[in-house]
Order: C-alpha cells, then structure tokens, then sequence
C-alpha cells in the first residue's frame, strides 16, 4: 500500500485546526499510518503539535522555508516524499498554489477539493467533491497506481483525537536545492476602515440573488427596518462587482463574522463564504430549492428575495 | 510582452435551479459563457500589453461536441480586445482531466513565444489545477489567486490573495504562469457590435497532430481522474424549511428572530 502523507499548514507555532482531519482522511482510505510534514523555520513547536495526530512527522527546517512559498515547499515536497504517494493539504490558498503543480511533479493522481471518501477498491479512490461553485456534488474516481496529491474541504471529516504521539524526523537535509523564481515579500493588511460588520447582531447578507446594483437599496431599506443592531454584509461577487465595500464581505477572503442572527439573502452558500460565518443563527432565502447553503442552515425560506426583503421590511415597519 | 491566456466555455448556471438527466447534466437545456475569472484574466492582459506594449492571444481547448461553444467564447474574448485566438480541437481531447488540459496547452505554449501565460483562478470544475500545472510542465514559476500586477524588467511584482483578504506580495521571474482572482479589475462589456466585427476572423483550429501530442496522454485515455456522475445531496438536511403563505413564513421568522436574538 501507498505511504500517506499529509501537509501540515501553520500560523504562529499553531498547527492549522484541519490538521487532524487529514489524518481522519487517510483513515477512510485505509492507511495504517500517516505521516505529517512540516515545513517552516524553528518549527520544532509545531512538528511537536502535529505529532499528537500523527505515527511519524517529517520536519523540514530552514530559512529559505520560513514563509510557505508554493514554488519552494513545492521543490521540497518533491525532493523529499517517495513516488507512489498519497499526499493529503487542506484546501487553502496555499494548497491552491502548491497542490496541482506537486501532482505533476510527482506524476500523480490530483484531486482537489474533496468532500468525501467512499471507499478504494484496488488502486481506485472513489471520493465526492462539488462542481459548479457547490451547487452540484459529483462521484469521482481517481487511479492511485502512482500516488496521488488530495486537496481536502476544511470541516469535511471528523478530526481524529489527539493522542498518537508520532516521533519527528529531521528530513531537511534531503531536500538539498531551495531555490525558486518567485520571491516571497511581505503579506500587507489590507487597511481597516469602512463598515465593521463584525460587531452587528443581525446580519443583512446579500448574494448574487440581489442580481442589480439598483436592488442593493432593497437591503438597507431592510436592515434600517430592523434598526441600529443590524448591518448589510454581502458574499463575494457583490464586492467584486464593486456593488459595495470590500469592507461588508464575509468569507474567508472577507470578514470573519459571529452575529446572532445571519441572514443568508439570494446567497448559494459557497465554502468560502461559510468559512467566515462562525456562529449565530444561520437563516438561508433563496429561489433555488438545491442551494447548497440550505444544506448547512438552520432555518431556510425558498422565495425571491426581491420579493421577499420588500414585504419582511414592510411588516418589521407595521411592528 | 507577448500573453496568452487560456479560457474556457462553462454552463451558466446562475443562481437557477440544475436539473440533472442520469446523473448528467443536460447540455442541451444549457446556455454557455465563458468562464467569469477568465474575463478578468483576459482584460488584464490587454492592460498590460496596452500599458508596456505586446499581444494578447486567447486559447481554449474542446472537441467537436463543443465547438460551437468554443468558437464563441474565444471570439468575445477578441471582441474585448485580444488580438489573436487559438482554438485547440480534437476529438482526442474529450473527457480530458485538468492534467491532460494542461498538457494540450504546453504544446500550445510551445509552438509560441509567451513571456506571460495567464488562466481563471477557476472554473466550473472547481480543480483550480489547469495553471499550476501547466507551469509545472514548463519549469515556469507559477502564482494563483492573483489580484494585482506590476509589470517590471523580466519580472512582475504581484500580489496574491490569501484568507482574510490579506495581500501576499510577491516577485515572479519571466516567462510565468499566474492565475487571475476576480476583482483584479472591471472587465470591459462587450456589445453586440463588438462581437460582430470579429464574426469573420480566421481562427486557427489546431488537432492533436498539429500540436505533435500524444493521443492516449489526453482525454479519456489518459484521465487519472473522471467524474462518475452528477447528484444533487438531500435537502433540508440541516435547514427546516418554513412553509405557508408568505404572510405565515414572515410571521415565523420574526418569531424565529425574536427567540435569537435576531430583533431588539
């Protein structure tokens, strides 16, 4: 059988909550046996961290590896993980970067994004993933013969308990060429200022559903109905149409939101948006009866929310 | 600089409802645009080559099934304003995964002389693969998710999204591959006029022999990876629907608000 790996992402001597999700994905493929890998500079913390989840941890430490470059960690995965494996990164703008060219580095099978595992049987993995911005799931099967690269849907499995107590190899010195024709330079903040939607109790979201940048004054007539508690936030494709500020996005490109109430308006509900919806009542209106974002909602309303925000506003006036 | 960007024809799918015929979607009941990151991708190619001089060229690859589709997406594509069009066909290519895309666009790449090869971040498929590995292919150095670029000497300074919409500033080596994140910039609309003055353009057609690929690397053949079958999960697995009139629904999510915290 293959050896299973699985990239270890982190931020400040924390390993990525996701981690150990991995390890629940090679389980389902039935590996005996996952090892972590850990790239970084002084990462002796964090290879310690992921060894609670993992048999085995290789640490690869060096400086030209202290920010996760894709095109370095890229050369280093290469250098040091056998042909024939299967390596498990959570979907992240990192895996975005690093996952699809490592398949063709190591001439393996590349899934992205998955969901779910159904099962393998022989060198097929049957595995579901999304299509179509999530508003359609698929079946997939991927040839293992000569490994694979997976990308995994952060929240998709259930985390393995910590526990294993995996010990940590030095592999740094097997991954002897760092060099790369992209330059790491800084990560610049984008700055504060604006709407600070994090600190309403009910938020007014709008999605493509809003369909006219005429419509958004539908929403405000809708969150003035409410009054002060309330805020208009917004998925994505409302701040790329420029329709508002880039400020009132929720997602995890966005804002990261904990309201008591969301109201989810016209929004599909792609995992990018939920990912910055982290608590609070989840009320999903949507014309689509299928829209994914009634999968994950409390409470859902299926109705056009240009007919539908007009005549809640007007019965929160006639309160 | 001389840019190439790959695009692609998608079903719009919209915020409607998808209906599903098998386990497969029905093309017949589609319409076909092209893929909404690729317009970014291509409108920054023509800023650029407008800004430090060049050509842009539009590329896509299909098989006879979607020609038609094709053929429209890559004229759009010129109608905004690249200069050129390559439309990569054979019936070898269908069914292709996003590698054996890839390497039918390095032959591509090949045969010409690009310093800058720009993709969607995504499309339909959600593999967001096609540019890293074509990259790959090349040895080019490869950025995603990028939402802002400045063009220097043989290199860029380019900025790439990351979670929290922070910027992750980076400088990339020429030739490159990058894939476009939208919002980079606000695509240019394109009329029916627009789309009439390019209706007559030669567009080359290029087959697996034109390409010099081999067959059985591409399309059914050689996908590692097929999608078995479409299927739309179980509603209301975590939503409970309200259901009535519109009056009632009202009624009950106020009450719902009210016991939420949701209505002060």
């Amino acid at each position: 059988m293959a050896q299973f790996f699985a990239y270890i992402q982190h931020t400040d001597s924390e390993i990525e909550d996701t981690a150990a999700e991995l390890a629940a994905v090679a389980k389902a493929m039935g590996a005996d046996s996952v090892t972590a890998v850990v790239t970084g500079s002084g990462i002796d913390a964090v290879a310690s961290k992921a060894a609670e989840f993992f048999n085995e941890v290789y640490k690869l430490d060096a400086d030209a590896l202290a920010y996760p470059n894709a095109e370095v960690v890229r050369k280093a995965l290469t250098a040091v993980l056998p042909d024939g494996s299967v390596i498990l990164i959570s979907n992240s703008t990192l895996a975005m970067d690093l996952a699809p060219g490592l398949s063709v580095k190591k001439d393996a099978a590349y899934l992205a994004d998955i969901t779910g595992i159904e099962g393998v049987d022989g060198d097929t993995l049957k595995a579901v993933r999304t299509e179509l911005g999530g508003t359609v799931s698929t079946h997939v099967e991927a040839d293992l013969s000569n490994g694979a690269v997976i990308t995994v849907r952060p929240g998709s499995f259930e985390a393995v308990a910590a526990g294993v107590g995996g010990a940590v190899s030095d592999k740094t010195a097997d991954a002897s060429d760092l060099s790369a024709k992209r330059k790491f330079i800084e990560v610049v903040v984008p700055e504060a200022g604006g709407v600070d939607i994090t600190k309403a109790e009910l938020l007014v979201s709008i999605g493509r559903g809003i369909e006219d940048e005429d419509n958004i004054e539908i929403a405000m007539e809708l969150k003035e109905a409410f009054g002060s508690y309330a805020e208009v936030s917004c998925s994505r494709p409302i701040v790329d149409a420029k329709w508002l500020e880039p400020s009132r996005q929720v997602g995890t490109s966005g804002k990261t939101v904990k309201p008591n109430v969301y109201l989810a308006l016209g929004i599909s509900g792609s995992f990018q948006h939920l990912g910055g919806i982290k608590g609070g009542l989840l009320v999903a209106v949507n014309k689509n009866p299928n829209a994914p974002i009634f999968q994950v909602a409390d409470y859902g309303i299926e109705a056009d929310i240009l007919e539908f925000m007009p005549a809640l506003t007007e019965k929160l006036n006639d309160l | 600089m001389e840019i190439l960007v790959c695009v692609k024809s998608v079903p719009d799918t919209g915020e409607e409802e998808i209906e599903l015929d098998g386990g497969q979607l029905d093309r017949d009941d589609l319409t076909f645009v092209v893929n909404e990151w690729d317009n970014y991708a291509v409108e920054e190619a023509i800023q650029i080559a407008d800004k430090v001089g060049g050509s842009v060229t539009v590329v896509t690859v299909g098989d006879e099934e979607n020609e038609d589709e094709c053929d429209e997406v890559l004229r759009r594509e010129m109608a905004m304003g690249a200069g050129k069009a390559l439309h990569l066909m054979d019936e070898a290519f269908e069914n292709s995964d996003a590698k054996g895309v890839a390497t039918i666009l390095k032959s591509a790449v090949e045969k010409g002389n690009y310093d800058l090869i720009l993709t969607g971040a995504q499309a339909d498929a959600g593999y967001s693969a096609v540019g890293g590995m074509l990259a790959a292919m090349l040895d080019y150095p490869y950025a995603s998710l990028v939402n802002k670029i400045e063009a220097g000497d043989g290199k860029l300074v380019i900025a790439r999204e990351i979670e929290g919409g922070n910027a992750e500033m980076n400088e990339i080596e020429l030739p490159c591959v990058l894939s476009i994140q939208t919002g980079i910039n606000e695509p240019r609309y394109v009329g029916i006029k627009g789309i009439k003055q390019v209706s007559g353009i030669d567009i080359p057609v290029l087959s697996v022999d034109d390409l010099d690929i081999d067959g059985s690397s591409v399309g059914e053949d050689g996908a590692k990876v097929k999608r078995v079958d479409y299927f739309i999960p179980e509603t209301g697995e975590g939503a409970e629907m309200l259901e009535g009139s519109d009056d009632e629904i009202i009624e009950k999510l106020i009450e719902i608000l009210k016991a939420n915290g949701g209505m002060k």
